[in-house]
């Protein structure tokens, strides 16, 4: 295909097909995010990105025969491998028998909430968890150092007056969307603090935030979007999360327990592991909502610059032409 | 009998149409787009390796025995979330790779850098 839109479209729909596949297997917390994930925010980037570099592509192949060649090499290669593997859905797999059923059988005990996910995610699991969340907020720091730029007044200026007659048009759209966005932005509280007990936590209440956010700017306008949402505070925010974390983890190791041990923060270990996990995944939620705020402003910021040195390029032709 | 193991043939054949993108197309944009259809094929290797015949999402409630194993949704549910991030710093490289060259196909990038030296 050689019209990159097209490709982007299909791998959206490829994401939402695969968290539907992911829902029939019973991992309802991962369907959650790859929908919200895979048929969201990255769609979106992509579209992003395809608006600066252009959509469609030339098609030049490397040697599609020889590459086929590895490909089919390998993929036999793997598909010999899988013949040892036990079946689908099989329980006495080796993968059900080390440590899986003591979370399923003694999490309600020692955490004291139903959803087991989140208990091995943010307490018996909860060191691996905050590592995820400072390679996102690492991701966030390369982004802002490969495409922030310091904006000049007369750059905004123009840009603002491109973007506002652009956004009049779609009436219908802005309304229905400012009635939208609370109940989206209260869907993500929701799915935060009742992560405890249902699908639902840190993560992927993030990126649902995220998503109202992004949804305001794309209708509204980045320049109305960025007088609403402050930069600088989405930097500080995005730091808050990890440092909210990574506190929770050094005050248990103040009260005499290990590092995120969560027993420590209460005279009830159970309350405190209460306590911990809404702490932990407040932290993860700021983390990854301002960190998907940080990548998109970024992106349109980026692309709203190239336009506007564009124009400017052609209003310095034209004069050119004019004067010969 | 090996009909059982359907699913990892599912996920290696997504893993290697990932791979063949990667490596046939010279378009950085198409490139990134098979890098997220490998990273969705180890997503489905994990989960479908932590399903259990009969039973349910790993929610404790009453009058259910037999749980999903909940620890590979773990690792993904997190690995989901870097995947994205990743994969938008990728991008961020590719908007400055336009930039600087002007073009997003791989020979005409290989071509500017020859010329170059």
């Amino acid at each position: 295909m050689k019209d990159l839109l097209a490709v982007v479209m299909l791998a959206g729909i490829y994401g939402l097909l695969s968290a539907s596949f992911f829902v029939t297997m019973d991992a309802v917390d991962v369907a959650f995010t790859e929908a919200s994930v895979g048929a969201g925010i990255s769609t979106l980037l992509m579209l992003v990105t395809i608006t600066m570099t252009g959509r469609s592509e030339h098609p030049t192949r490397h040697k599609p025969v020889l590459a086929l060649a590895v490909v089919v090499i390998t993929g036999g290669l793997l598909i010999y491998g899988t013949l040892d593997m036990p079946h689908f859905g099989y329980a006495e797999a080796p993968v059900h028998t080390h440590v899986a059923p003591h979370y399923i059988n003694d999490s309600m005990q020692e955490i004291g909430i139903p959803n087991i996910v989140t208990s091995v995610l943010a307490s018996y699991r909860g060191f691996d968890t905050f590592g995820e969340v400072v390679v996102i907020f690492t991701a966030g720091m390369g982004i802002l150092a490969l495409l922030s730029m310091v904006r000049r007044r007369e750059d905004s200026a123009s840009s603002d007056s491109l973007n506002d007659s652009m956004h009049e048009q779609y009436l219908v759209l802005r309304i229905v969307t400012k009635i939208l966005i609370p109940f989206i932005l209260l869907f993500a509280l929701y799915v935060q603090f009742h992560g405890d007990y249902g699908p639902g936590g840190g993560f992927q209440a993030g990126v649902i935030f995220a998503a109202a956010i992004i949804l305001y700017a794309m209708l509204f306008g980045m320049s109305t979007a960025r007088r609403v949402i402050n930069q600088s505070y989405i930097r500080f925010f995005a730091a808050i999360g990890v440092l909210l974390y990574g506190c929770v983890g050094v005050v248990s190791l103040l009260n005499g327990k290990n590092f995120l041990d969560y027993s420590a923060l209460s005279a009830d270990p159970v309350a405190g592991q209460h306590l911990g996990i809404l702490l932990i995944e407040l932290g993860v939620g700021f983390t990854v909502a301002s960190v998907m705020v940080i990548i998109f402003f970024n992106f349109e910021g980026r692309r709203e610059k190239l336009q506007s040195q564009e124009n400017k390029n052609n209003e310095n032709n034209n004069k050119g032409n004019k004067k010969t | 009998m090996l009909l059982g193991l359907y699913n990892y043939w599912i996920v290696v054949v997504l893993m290697m149409i990932g791979f063949y993108i990667v490596i046939a197309h010279g378009n950085l944009i198409k490139k990134i787009v098979g890098l997220t259809i490998f990273q969705t094929s180890v997503f489905i290797f994990y989960i479908s390796m932590a399903k259990v015949e009969g039973g349910t999402a790993p929610i404790i409630a009453e009058g259910i025995k037999l749980f999903s194993n909940p620890l590979p949704h773990v690792l993904i549910l997190t690995a989901i979330v870097v995947g994205i991030a990743t994969t938008a710093v990728g991008l961020a490289l590719v908007v400055r790779i336009k930039e600087a060259y002007g073009s997003i196909e791989e020979e005409e990038i290989q071509k500017k850098d020859n010329l170059d030296c």
